[in-house]
């Protein structure tokens, strides 16, 4: 992680608690940072456009068009109106998730149980951290996991399993227009995208402007 | 009364003009009412059916079906691509999740068996049969600005339509807009996925047509539904070919149904769903 050494200027430099929501504007050309501290630390992120956030982050446009499931260095995040909104320019870990979406107490009790209902879970974070943008459930969609493995096999079995990334690695993503940002800091405990422990990330956007 | 007169000169023979093209028959369109249709499923009675139409490539349409429904889809030529989204038609703002559909049944692929979920850990619909095999829950579908790429236009009105604008016509019909219109899952024209690196491949209908699938509705939905090319169809032209559409009355899926505990994970989606339903009186 070198955005300071590239000479740029940070505008934000956040230590994102275990288990806690983040956003943030990003001006067109800026660099948003994300830094698995603890290492496996899945990062749920959601990227609107800032001037009309009813264009936001798809997957599946995103997917389609890089004809590729995971994002990797290069990789261009688009809006469901096949727009792009950010790039992944740095990338320390490689293969991250864009199909397996974000934790929530609903899908827990089908995947876990119902004795997990009451668990934080990531849509908690995206709610009440979209909720102080004007955002509402309607505007929550499939969202990426940065530092999340998600193999899928030949027949089609896919889950979440022990993931890639190590303490200290990083992504990073150049706004390609002004942006919206929403992180849920993953708080599941039922399987291995957090090592089954939660850990802090760090966020910093800088800029290159003077 | 008198004869009207020839054309369309007066309301009386603008009227009558009007009137004379009742009872055509195209292609493209609804039966009305849907017990009329001609040719019912394998002991279906007529007066089950609750809604009969044909779509062509380019079209949309959308309905509101009762908990229990069967919904059958049927690609008649080998072409159809249909682009479905559901809703809770109690409270729209739940709504299918693409991204639990595939998570939580650990599987990528649609197909008979599998549920298609909310976001509300509830199962709005179930896969009950299909014979058709491809399908596709991770490319959603296409978009004015990449038709307009690939084939010189994407508006409704064009003769190339994307999806998203024909999906979103539908959802505004139902009092939705561009927020609800989330990502979406197709049925007939399959992607596959390497596991070695994850690139995406298309594979089209590998069945010959025709093919269906059949959903039966674990809560009451609002269905939209658009025929269009798949966007990771390699054709240079916007192929898609007429989809058939039927529903009618049948139960929810229940204890002691096969489907019921086929997997834990969807007990307790149509647990879930059941466990709505009975608290809103509509189980």
């Amino acid at each position: 992680m070198s955005l300071t050494g590239l000479g740029q200027r940070v505008r934000s430099d956040d230590q994102v608690p275990a288990r806690a929501p983040w956003s943030g504007r990003v001006a067109a050309g800026d660099t948003l940072a994300i830094t698995d501290l603890g290492g496996n630390q899945a990062v749920d992120f959601l990227v609107y456009d800032a001037a009309d956030t009813s264009e936001r982050y798809s997957a599946a446009e995103t997917i389609a068009a890089q004809g590729n499931i995971f994002l990797d260095t290069g990789s261009v995040l688009l809006s469901c109106e096949s727009r792009p909104l950010m790039e992944v320019t740095a990338d320390d870990c490689g293969h991250h998730d864009t199909i397996a979406g974000a934790c929530s107490k609903e899908s827990n009790t089908l995947r876990y149980g119902h004795h997990t209902r009451h668990q934080h879970a990531c849509v908690e974070n995206f709610l009440r951290e979209g909720a102080r943008h004007g955002l509402t459930k309607r505007d929550l969609v499939s969202n990426v996991n940065w530092f999340m493995n998600v193999p899928v096999e030949a027949d089609g079995t896919l889950g979440i399993v022990d993931g890639r990334s190590a303490p200290g690695m990083s992504v990073e993503l150049r706004a390609l227009r002004e942006v919206l940002v929403l992180v849920s800091n993953c708080p599941q405990i039922n399987n291995p995208c957090n090592g089954f422990d939660p850990t802090p990330v760090r966020i910093v956007v800088a800029t290159s402007q003077p | 009364m008198s004869e009207p007169a020839a054309g369309t000169a007066t309301t009386t023979a603008a009227r009558a003009h009007a009137r004379s093209q009742a009872g055509a028959v195209v292609e493209a369109m609804p039966t009305v009412p849907a017990r009329a249709w001609p040719d019912p499923p394998d002991g279906v009675a007529p007066e089950r059916l609750v809604w009969a139409e044909t779509v062509a490539g380019g079209g949309y349409t959308s309905k509101v079906l009762a908990r229990g429904t069967r919904l059958r889809l049927t690609d008649l030529a080998g072409d159809a691509c249909a682009h479905v989204l559901l809703y809770n038609a109690d409270q729209p703002w739940e709504r299918l999740n693409v991204a639990d559909t595939v998570k939580v049944p650990w599987q990528a692929y649609l197909g008979a068996g599998h549920p298609l979920l909310s976001d509300q850990g509830r199962a709005l619909a179930t896969i009950v049969q299909d014979s058709s095999g491809c399908h596709d829950a991770l490319c959603g579908t296409s978009t004015r600005r990449r038709n307009g790429e690939r084939y010189g236009d994407g508006a409704p009105q064009s003769a190339t339509p994307a999806g998203r604008e024909l999906l979103l016509l539908a959802g505004l019909k139902h009092g939705l807009d561009a927020r609800d219109i989330g990502p979406s899952v197709s049925f007939f024209q399959g992607v596959r996925v390497d596991p070695a690196d994850g690139s995406l491949r298309f594979i089209g209908a590998q069945t010959p047509a025709p093919t269906h699938v059949d959903l039966r509705c674990e809560l009451p939905l609002v269905v939209l539904v658009a025929n269009v090319p798949h966007p990771l169809d390699p054709r240079d032209a916007y192929t898609a070919t007429t989809l058939e559409i039927l529903a009618w009355r049948e139960r929810p899926t229940a204890p002691g149904d096969a489907l019921w505990a086929s997997t834990p994970e969807l007990e307790r989606a149509l647990l879930n769903a059941a466990d709505y339903s009975e608290a809103r009186g509509i189980a």
